[in-house]
């Protein structure tokens, strides 16, 4: 089926997420759509699947005008969706997600469970999936999860399939896997939409590509363009895809994690007997698929996390047990991966927020007065130093731009007296100038001697930073292994597996 | 609290990693709580143990098989009892040291036990009426059982569904009015229903399509359908009785099954009711039916876990909403009209005195499910109805302290015994769309 967008605009309030966009989606073609965070791309195919309403344009399928009043209808004219946060409910089983809102039933209504079963099953045999139909979605790893969004999305008998950044959660290998699945969704017939923004996956399998920047289409390239072409493309200049650094020069021991273990309220070890130490003027990257034990590990050692064993120490200190605020007071400064959630309040100002974790003595406070003039002096020179770009200190953070935010957070946590640095997915969702910027603090930290970890999902960010990597698989270390370790190592290691070239971390680190 | 190592299962099919490594965490809840129960019952029975005999009668007059009044001596029985629940909370803490969790079996073992205990030393010298004390415990489960199931869907759709109160209390003044006016029984009861239905529509537009906190809409509807109804009970029904609220027209008659009714102890409990009491039965079963195995229990369940999710799918996530909402009001319209139609016959100001709130601890307590919210209506109903018959009977205990048994049995079981439990994961959240 071909699909053709014409003219679409999307507006949100003052903001134009797209503006005039034409598409064109041949039968039978792999379709990339590349941009940045916010470029407008979700929202591009939100629109075409009828769950938000375009100000202006036309959606055609074979030349045919469509009206999508919800996503029902653009389901059944074949549309079909792979979401980036799954639209799948936790507590039902495959066969009953797969067969929501089209349901097979009796006389009486009665869920005829058998049928969706079995069309479950005949989907993934075509596909090689191995779903089990009666596995609850919740305990499946999001590998499988995605899996089912495609037999979903099949089971409808979709011929025009839209994956929206569909490898932002999977591991090299399932990322491979997900790739041989798009092929063969395309020898069988299907047009695929394939929204992401990692030029490595567009190169691989796209037939064409379509490029949207802030909101309009900049340009069509052709899968055998460079990276650096796509790149400058996407952003709209030239970028630097490396980050320069020279070789580190790491110190004495400073921070040691031995034998850490988390518990969560169900008992299971969701970090099982971690150990590492970071080296004072090192880069530590922490690896591995989100929901590994990471968030946890970090929460562990800042004392946000109530059932932890084993030991944490900052220059020979233990910090196991400590309030939060000794933990910062001893020295730490920690990014953390939710910026709006957990680093900033969004309804306060960016002076404000500069002065969240020091708001109990000079000389931000004295006498339980704030000292405002101290404030806007400090907030002032620390955003020129950070290049926080707004209207000025008093905006609220909650109108600033990812990358703004997180660096307002960097600027925050850089500003202190540090012993340890420790930043969370110190780039998710933020423009590539903003990455770069990012990038060049965290080794800025490092070469001023300071042990740093680096908690990464994104495989370029780890391989760019880091000086040494640990993988996380499932709450445990699978292997220290130096910062050049090549990325298919890293990437089984991320899957669990210890590939023989990898030996295990030497004597003596985990003492 | 210790953490102990627990060795490693390996149980999934091909598809699955090998779940995460669990260990136990060591809780001395569970032998604390018999401990402390224990005590109480060393203290109560064992050392001011009363002397007699405590007799327990199992039949009414009218049953057609009598079986003999059970008559036990008080202190023996009791000092049985007391071992017993001594030996049971021994045996939780041998499990706990052994890092083996304690069932819930035994709690509720535990549980039976200590009451028949209580039961045993309250009626030392008298004897307590078992199906007198069942029959009246079902009677004020009935409306709770209503407004638990009424919950339970609203809850499970999305919408928080504090207006129970408000519910019940419009279903059984409008039932009361109806039925007294056209003295027809089947008009009495839809009446209620439509009832529910108008208080749920307030609750459905407001939290559905104006997003406003749902449970202030609700709070707020209770305090509205009882100014309204107390106004007009006093200003209209009370200046007409014969004609508005005449308890003879009004009162549903019983209607015993014939042959079930006979059945010992749980015939005259169970099979000798009203109508309403009957409808109850099949709206229990219709309810956990169609709530886990029909189509419009799966996209009722989506919504309420998963809105964007049943969104994105097809389905219509402010009308699956609305109508459920609106079905939940009925339903517990019609545990309104046991107040009046199916028990005292006429309407009184704030006759509900509270019900809703403790369906609403039902709810939760039965963990959203329609039967184990049924039980845990149950338990409140045998509580309250336990109260009249020990106050009846003389027991040495100060009618102040049985007054708070119903409200003490409810904060012990959603605050001890449920913990945190997971409810419908979008309830009480708006789905606001872009």
């Amino acid at each position: 089926m071909k699909l053709e967008l014409r003219g679409i605009t999307k507006r949100f309030g003052a903001l134009t997420a797209n503006d005039h966009i034409d598409l064109t989606i041949e039968p039978g073609e792999i379709h990339c759509l590349l941009g940045e965070n916010g470029a407008g791309k979700s929202t591009l195919m939100n629109v075409l699947y009828g769950l938000y309403k375009a100000e202006e344009g036309d959606i055609l399928l074979d030349d045919v005008v469509q009206h999508f009043a919800g996503p029902g209808d653009a389901m059944a004219a074949g549309i079909g969706m792979v979401h980036q946060h799954f639209m799948l409910i936790p507590v039902f089983t495959v066969a009953e997600n797969v067969m929501l809102g089209h349901e097979q039933t009796n006389a009486a209504g009665v869920l005829d469970l058998a049928a969706a079963r079995e069309k479950v099953r005949e989907i993934s045999e075509r596909f090689g999936f191995h779903v089990d139909p009666d596995a609850l979605v919740d305990d499946l790893p999001v590998g499988v999860q995605q899996r089912v969004e495609i037999i979903k999305a099949l089971s409808r008998d979709a011929k025009v399939l839209v994956f929206d950044e569909p490898t932002a959660v999977l591991t090299p290998q399932e990322t491979d896997e997900l790739m041989t699945i798009m092929r063969q969704l395309k020898a069988a017939g299907t047009s695929i939409v394939f929204i992401t923004h990692k030029l490595r996956e567009v190169r691989e399998v796209a037939d064409r590509i379509t490029v949207i920047r802030l909101g309009k289409v900049v340009g069509e390239a052709s899968p055998t363009a460079t990276n650096a072409e796509l790149a400058s493309l996407m952003v709209g200049r030239a970028v630097e895809l490396t980050v320069h650094k020279d070789a580190a020069t790491p110190g004495a021991d400073a921070f040691v994690v031995s034998n850490l273990s988390v518990v969560d309220p169900h008992g299971q070890l969701v970090v099982n007997d971690v150990s590492f130490d970071v080296r004072a003027g090192e880069i530590l990257a922490i690896a591995g698929v989100q929901g590994n034990g990471q968030t946890e590990l970090t929460e562990a050692i800042m004392g946000l996390q109530p059932r932890v064993r084993g030991e944490i120490t900052l220059d020979g200190k233990s910090l196991r047990g400590l309030s939060v605020k000794q933990v910062l007071a001893s020295g730490i400064g920690f990014v953390p991966e939710d910026r709006k959630e957990d680093g900033l309040v969004g309804e306060f100002t960016i002076a404000e927020n500069l002065m969240l974790d020091r708001s109990d003595g000079p000389p931000f406070v004295k006498a339980g007065t704030l000292q405002l003039n101290y404030l806007k002096e400090f907030a002032e020179r620390k955003s020129k130093e950070f290049d926080v770009r707004s209207q000025g200190i008093t905006t609220p953070v909650g109108r600033l731009s990812g990358g703004n935010q997180q660096k307002v957070v960097l600027a925050r946590e850089l500003s202190r007296e540090l012993r340890l640095f420790m930043a969370a997915q110190p780039t998710r969702g933020i423009d590539v100038g903003s990455i770069e910027f990012v990038h060049k603090r965290i080794v800025a930290t490092r070469d001023a001697g300071i042990p740093v970890i680096v908690v990464s999902t994104e495989l370029d960010e780890v391989v760019a930073l880091a000086d040494r990597i640990a993988v996380m698989y499932r709450g445990t270390i699978v292997g220290i292994v130096p910062g050049d370790t090549p990325r298919d190592v890293l990437g089984l290691m991320m899957a669990g597996e210890v590939p023989d070239s990898v030996t295990s971390p030497p004597e003596g680190a985990a003492a | 609290m210790s953490i102990q190592d627990a060795p490693l299962q390996h149980n999934h099919p091909d598809s699955l990693p090998p779940a995460l490594e669990k260990t136990i965490v060591k809780s001395w809840k569970a032998p604390i709580a018999y401990g402390i129960f224990s005590i109480i019952a060393i203290l109560l029975f064992v050392v001011f143990g009363r002397e007699g005999v405590s007799g327990f009668r199992l039949s009414t007059d009218s049953d057609f098989v009598q079986i003999p009044t059970i008559e036990a001596p008080t202190r023996a029985t009791d000092i049985v009892l007391t071992v017993l629940l001594l030996a049971l909370t021994a045996y939780s803490a041998f499990l706990v040291s052994r890092d083996r969790p304690v069932r819930l079996w035994i709690t509720v073992v535990f549980a039976i036990l200590f009451l028949i205990a209580f039961l045993t030393w309250a009626a030392a010298g008298a004897t307590i009426p078992v199906p007198g004390l069942l029959v009246g415990a079902v009677g004020l489960s009935v409306p709770l059982v209503f407004g638990a199931l009424g919950g339970v869907i609203s809850e499970r759709v999305g919408v928080v569904n504090v207006a129970i109160e408000g519910q019940l209390l419009a279903g059984a003044f409008v039932s009361a009015v109806v039925a007294s006016v056209t003295g027809q029984a089947v008009l009495g009861l839809i009446s209620a229903m439509a009832a529910g239905v108008l208080v749920s529509f307030v609750l459905a537009a407001f939290s559905i399509k104006y997003f406003v906190d749902q449970v202030i809409v609700g709070v707020v509807l209770n305090v509205l359908v009882t100014g309204l109804t107390s106004f007009l009970y006093s200003q209209v029904l009370t200046k007409n009785t014969d004609l508005l609220n005449n308890s003879a027209t009004i009162r549903l008659p019983r209607l015993p099954i014939p042959g079930l009714s006979e059945i010992p102890i749980i015939g005259p409990v169970l099979f000798r009711q009203t109508i309403i009491v009957y409808i109850l039965y099949i709206a229990v079963a219709v309810v956990f039916f169609a709530l886990f195995k029909t189509r419009w229990g799966l996209r009722l369940r989506a919504v309420g876990e998963h809105p964007q999710a049943a969104d994105t799918v097809g389905i219509n996530v402010a009308r699956t909403r609305f109508w459920n909402v609106s079905l939940a009001g009925a339903i517990a319209g019609l545990g309104g009209a046991y107040f009046t139609m199916g028990s005292v016959g006429s309407f009184n100001k704030e006759m509900t005195a509270g019900a809703g709130f403790i369906a609403l601890a039902a709810v939760i307590f039965g963990r959203w499910d329609p039967i184990r919210a049924t039980l845990a209506a149950l338990l409140f109903g045998f509580a309250s109805n336990l109260q009249s018959v020990l106050s009846i009977i003389g027991a040495p205990v100060p009618s102040e302290f049985m007054l708070m048994l119903p409200y003490l049995v409810t904060i012990f079981a959603v605050a001890g015994v449920v913990g945190r439990v997971r409810g419908p994961a979008a309830a009480g959240k708006p789905y606001i769309k872009s």
